[in-house]
């Protein structure tokens, strides 16, 4: 049994339940524990640096302290949470003047932070703690070769955090194909989804988008994994304003890796919180469930 | 620092007489002043404060044994690299100037008159490498009627720029200019020429050295072949090309290329069916003279060299990694040495250009600073691929109706008749693009783009990002040091820069020399540098070479250690950590003994004795406590 | 008075400003440089001529996705991304108004309702967002009313919870927050 703090996000909880409840759903058939960190606040995100960059380095400051207070690692499934909270990290151990100043603002809720944690992403843990060699021993249903674009986005994979190539990931690949699907080569999975640019700027992320939509589809893919809470977020709730704007008609869905992981493991799509995805997976689900039917009738 | 705070301390030490402040202490005025010191004052020791010692030691040394002083019993204290230079305050940096004159005085009592010695010098030569910086060097120091041993790794001498097709800014045909040197190196008298060689072991020092080549069985008998070619015609087993940098096939049995010195083919084992199988042996078959012989055994060649220079050269970056660029992902992407074989009217496709599929390119973008000027891979610019970029550009429009596209960051054409010949590569039509690549895609966005080869980019003298579709794209890639530049330091005993190529003695002022006396550096080894400059620091190499020889003799170092046989317990373990293998072990008396001709002053001896009993002359026990003593004091 | 690449490298993020070699790899990376006023690049060279206005109250790096492309080619470890953001930080602080872009408001929101929540309630920060552009909806109602689909999909999914959830560490935030102003303020 491996232990971890586990920090949700934001998201986890709103726009991005469906990953909150995969995640939940798949920690113990893969022998995680992840125990929430209690009483955790928003990491900051990119809005926060960009308005005032040390205050933001403050706020993600206490949860790193209430973190290293637990003694394990900090783990979160979301990318921006996670470059977050290990950019903060990095610059509090790098610069003991600005530490000190951080701690004593922290002092004020009986906190400090000595530097000892390990910040981490989900997708590194399944990939280095668990590994694709167990998970694939876990697989109760496998997944008949379907065709999964595995899609990085940006802050999984860069900057370099030495975890995976910037320009040619693998780690995700690797859990699809552990799954007994199949890995479609998306030479777009590591480009820019718009990120939180889709709320002030939608066309230009719509732009995007579209790109990768295309991109899957033209290299077969039957749906799209992602890790992060905003990719997903973008790539399947506003495909279909993808679609007004560009008159063309997507279809495809957009799953979370821990949702694809819960199906292999034969978790039920509802514990899963696949519901809750806008573009409907069921064409998925049927290839998953009825595969033999799938194929007579496809 | 306050340097007359530092010379009144002096005159109260102990022992001094005299202590004087002087602006320029090695110039001649400063000089005789010491001179006339001694002479006035009868005094037996001198200690000059001032820069280091590798400036001015020689220099203050010979003052004194023109007043007929000892030179050893001479000690300088370096108050200005070690002191002045990298202390910020000037109260601390004369405190610290205080305690490193006193060290100096009180270790100077202890020193003891020395005498050096001259050792004769081998005029032979080693030149390791064949290509034009070992060519040239070899053929410099062979015309002065000295033996040269010349020793090459590949079964011919010529090295890359045999490879190349015409050169900048003459547009001189390499093979053309270069194989008349070849030629005579394969045919002169003084030059003994070592191919499919490697060196082995180097041993001994200035003037003397023993090197051991091994040379590699070729599977054909030198004496015997005629360099006819027929076992080559015949062999059926074809293999990627190195010299054609993959782009073409050679034979198991083969010559590099056509011109090769010398003309006797190799056996390639990996790849003779003979040597995998048992099975085939046509060359033997077909060889009227009989040369093949299968049973051939490396063989292991000693000399004795007075001097070595080293001229391996270098290698082109592999630009795999530069994921973006899709050098071996997409194709008709290619690196400069694969284009210059292109290019090449004897390479493999007789001088077209042409794609993967046959047809003929009609956009190439040529992108500079491929793996130079990058923090991720070399942080140095490789000097030349500016000027061969636009070379390339040239023969494009020569060869082929194409357009040309050059993405620079900076042009740089510093050398004679470069700025000119960048000119004229204006004037002929060529596309100057100033903005480094972000990517080489093949994922097209609009119809135009649809099969070809994608570059995007900013261009930043325009103020736009941009994409370009192009046909072929050709990468020049840096010039790196050689994969087994490590291994080759070692065997030779010299240093190699932070970039990866071997350390030259001073940047400026010793660009071939080395810090081990007798070993010279020319070439690209050194550093990337254009074929002119190559030759000039072989000839630069040739002339420090044949300067030795002429003078015949070489002043040994006279700090040697010394062994007390009284102590001596014969362990020898002095013995194994010598690293000029300096100490024989007296077999009767059962004590160790130093050559002192070999010995070069290390000190390791010292320090690994268990038993104390060895001392270095002037860097006696006795010596280094006073030093510490008095900076301590 | 400093001048602006002093200033900027004084700035956390802006340290590696003066290695730039102006090489470009950065502009002809982002995906969204066609958008920009002044992309990476041209906003370094627009700092060494000391245009400080034209910068600052530019809408440039508040297109920045914080992709980190460009930080992954730069051949020299400038670090675009995070000169973004510290010249976002830089004109947040010295009260330039942004105009043509949205992105400030919306990051505004965001983060005031991390103040507010000590988490982002997702719908509370886009009813702000939209009440600060106000104007902006009111002269195009028909794109306003277009979202509304995409708002009601959502909550019928289960995707945006319409009440905050409770967060014990909310007044803990706050005052670390307040304390660290202090801290800072004295330095």
């Amino acid at each position: 049994m491996k232990y971890y703090t586990y920090f949700p996000g934001c998201s986890a909880e709103a726009t991005a339940i469906g990953l909150g409840l995969s995640v939940q759903a798949i920690a113990k058939p893969l022998d995680m524990e992840l125990i929430e960190l209690e009483d955790w606040t928003c990491c900051g995100s990119t809005p926060y640096g960009s308005l005032d960059e040390l205050e933001s380095i403050c706020v993600a400051a206490r949860n790193l302290a209430l973190a290293e207070k637990t003694g394990l690692d900090l783990v979160t499934p979301c990318s921006s949470c996670f470059i977050t909270l290990y950019q903060a990290d990095i610059k509090l151990k790098d610069h003991p003047q600005l530490m000190l100043q951080i701690n004593e603002a922290l002092a004020v809720a009986n906190l400090e932070y000595h530097g000892n944690l390990r910040v981490r992403h989900l997708t590194e843990v399944l990939v280095n703690d668990i590994t694709p060699e167990v998970i694939t021993t876990k697989v109760k249903r496998p997944l008949n070769g379907l065709k999964v674009a595995p899609y990085y986005g940006c802050q999984l994979v860069r900057p370099d955090y030495g975890f995976d190539n910037p320009e040619f990931p693998q780690s995700l690949d690797r859990l699809v194909e552990c799954l007994g699907a199949e890995a479609v080569p998306f030479p777009l999975k590591n480009r820019c989804c718009g990120g939180s640019l889709i709320i002030p700027e939608e066309d230009l992320a719509l732009g995007l988008l579209r790109k990768l939509l295309d991109n899957a589809l033209e290299n077969g893919a039957q749906c799209i994994v992602t890790p992060c809470p905003l990719c997903q977020t973008n790539l399947d709730a506003y495909q279909s304003r993808v679609n007004s704007k560009f008159k063309t008609h997507y279809h495809l869905p957009v799953l979370f890796i821990t949702q694809l992981i819960g199906l292999a493991l034969g978790i039920d799509p509802e514990s899963l919180g696949l519901n809750t995805n806008l573009v409907s997976p069921s064409e998925v689900l049927d290839y998953i469930y009825n595969y033999i039917n799938y194929i007579t009738t496809h | 620092m306050d340097v007359g705070e530092v010379t009144r301390f002096a005159q109260d030490l102990d022992g001094v007489v005299i202590a004087r402040d002087y602006k320029f202490m090695c110039s001649d005025p400063g000089q005789e002043l010491i001179k006339q010191d001694i002479k006035e004052l009868g005094l037996n020791r001198v200690v000059v404060a001032s820069c280091s010692p590798t400036m001015h030691e020689a220099t203050f040394r010979r003052a004194c044994q023109e007043t007929g002083i000892n030179p050893y019993l001479f000690e300088m204290a370096n108050i200005r690299e070690h002191c002045s230079w990298v202390t910020e305050d000037k109260k601390e940096a004369t405190e610290k100037a205080k305690a490193l004159v006193s060290a100096a005085v009180r270790r100077v009592y202890y020193h003891e008159p020395l005498e050096t010695r001259e050792v004769p010098i081998n005029p032979n030569t080693l030149v390791v490498g064949g290509g034009i910086a070992g060519i040239q060097a070899a053929l410099k120091i062979a015309d002065s009627e000295h033996k040269v041993y010349l020793v090459e790794q590949s079964p011919s001498i010529g090295g890359h720029m045999a490879q190349l097709d015409k050169t900048f800014p003459t547009l001189d045909c390499s093979a053309c200019i270069l194989t008349p040197k070849m030629t005579l190196v394969g045919s002169h008298p003084y030059i003994e020429l070592l191919t499919y060689s490697e060196v082995e072991e180097v041993s001994g020092y200035i003037g003397n050295f023993k090197v051991k080549i091994r040379k590699k069985a070729r599977y054909v008998d030198e004496d015997r072949c005629t360099g006819c070619g027929l076992c080559i015609t015949k062999c059926p087993w074809k293999v990627d090309s190195e010299f054609d940098a993959g782009l073409g096939k050679r034979k198991a049995i083969y010559t590099p290329f056509p011109q090769a010195v010398p003309n006797i083919p190799v056996i390639d084992t990996e790849h003779c069916a003979y040597f995998l199988k048992g099975t085939c042996r046509a060359c033997e078959k077909v060889c009227e003279a009989e040369a093949i012989d299968f049973e051939q055994q490396d063989k292991i060649v000693e000399v004795e060299v007075g001097s070595i220079i080293v001229a391996t050269g270098f290698q082109v970056f592999d630009p795999t990694p530069i994921y973006q660029y899709g050098y071996g992902r997409l194709d008709n992407v290619i690196t400069s040495l694969e284009f210059e074989r292109l290019v090449n009217s004897a390479g493999p496709t007789d001088g077209e250009i042409v794609l993967k599929d046959g047809s003929h390119p009609e956009s190439i973008a040529i992108i500079h600073c491929v793996g130079s000027r990058d923090e991720k891979y070399h942080e140095y610019c490789s000097r030349v691929c500016c000027m061969h970029s636009m070379k390339f550009a040239h023969l494009i429009k020569e060869h082929a109706e194409a357009d040309v596209y050059e993405f620079y960051i900076d042009i740089r054409s510093f050398g004679k008749g470069y700025e000119e010949f960048y000119n004229r590569i204006l004037s002929e039509g060529t596309i100057f693009i100033r903005g480094r690549p972000a990517e080489v895609t093949n994922i097209a966005e609009t119809p135009e783009e649809a099969g070809k080869l994608i570059v995007q980019f900013e261009d930043t003298l325009a103020g736009l990002q941009r994409r370009l579709p192009v046909d072929m794209v050709i990468l020049s890639c840096a010039l790196e040091a050689q994969a087994d530049a490590e291994k080759t330091a070692r065997l030779f005993n010299i240093s190699r820069s932070a970039d990866g190529f071997f350390l030259e003695k001073h940047p400026k002022l010793d660009p071939v020399a080395t810090m081990t006396d007798g070993i010279f550096i020319a070439g690209c080894c050194q550093g990337p540098k254009d074929i002119p400059d190559t030759v000039a620091q072989a000839s630069a190499a040739a002339a420090e070479v044949l300067a030795m020889i002429s003078k015949g003799r070489v002043e040994i170092e006279a700090a040697t250690a010394i062994i007390d046989e009284r102590i001596c317990t014969g362990c020898q373990a002095c013995l194994l950590v010598c690293p000029y293998s300096a100490i024989d072990f007296d077999e009767e008396k059962k004590v160790c003994r130093v050559n002192e001709a070999l010995c070069k002053g290390c000190g390791a001896c010292v320090s690994g004795c268990p038993s104390d009993a060895i001392n270095l002359k002037h860097y006696t026990n006795e010596q280094i406590v006073a030093e510490m003593e008095g900076a301590l004091v | 008075m400093e001048n602006l690449v002093e200033e900027v490298a004084a700035t956390p993020g802006g340290e590696n400003i003066r290695a730039c070699i102006q090489c470009g790899v950065c502009t002809g990376t982002c995906p969204v440089a066609g958008e920009m006023e002044y992309p990476p690049r041209k906003i370094i060279a627009l700092i060494r001529a000391e245009m400080r206005d034209e910068v600052l109250s530019s809408s440039s790096m508040w297109y920045c996705l914080s992709c980190y492309m460009c930080t992954v080619r730069c051949p020299r470890g400038v670090k675009p991304t995070e000169l973004a953001h510290a010249l976002e930080s830089l004109a947040t602080e010295h009260g330039f108004r942004i105009k043509r872009t949205r992105t400030p408001a919306m990051y505004r929101s965001f983060v005031n309702s991390i103040r507010g929540n000590g988490r982002v309630h997702e719908l509370g920060m886009m009813l702000r967002f939209y009440l600060s552009i106000m104007p902006d909806l009111l002269a195009n109602p028909l794109a306003t009313i277009k979202m509304l689909p995409l708002g009601l999909k959502l909550w019928l999914h289960k995707r945006m919870p319409l009440l905050p959830k409770k967060v014990e560490g909310k007044e803990d935030l706050s005052r670390i927050i307040q304390r660290f102003r202090e801290v800072r303020g004295a330095q």
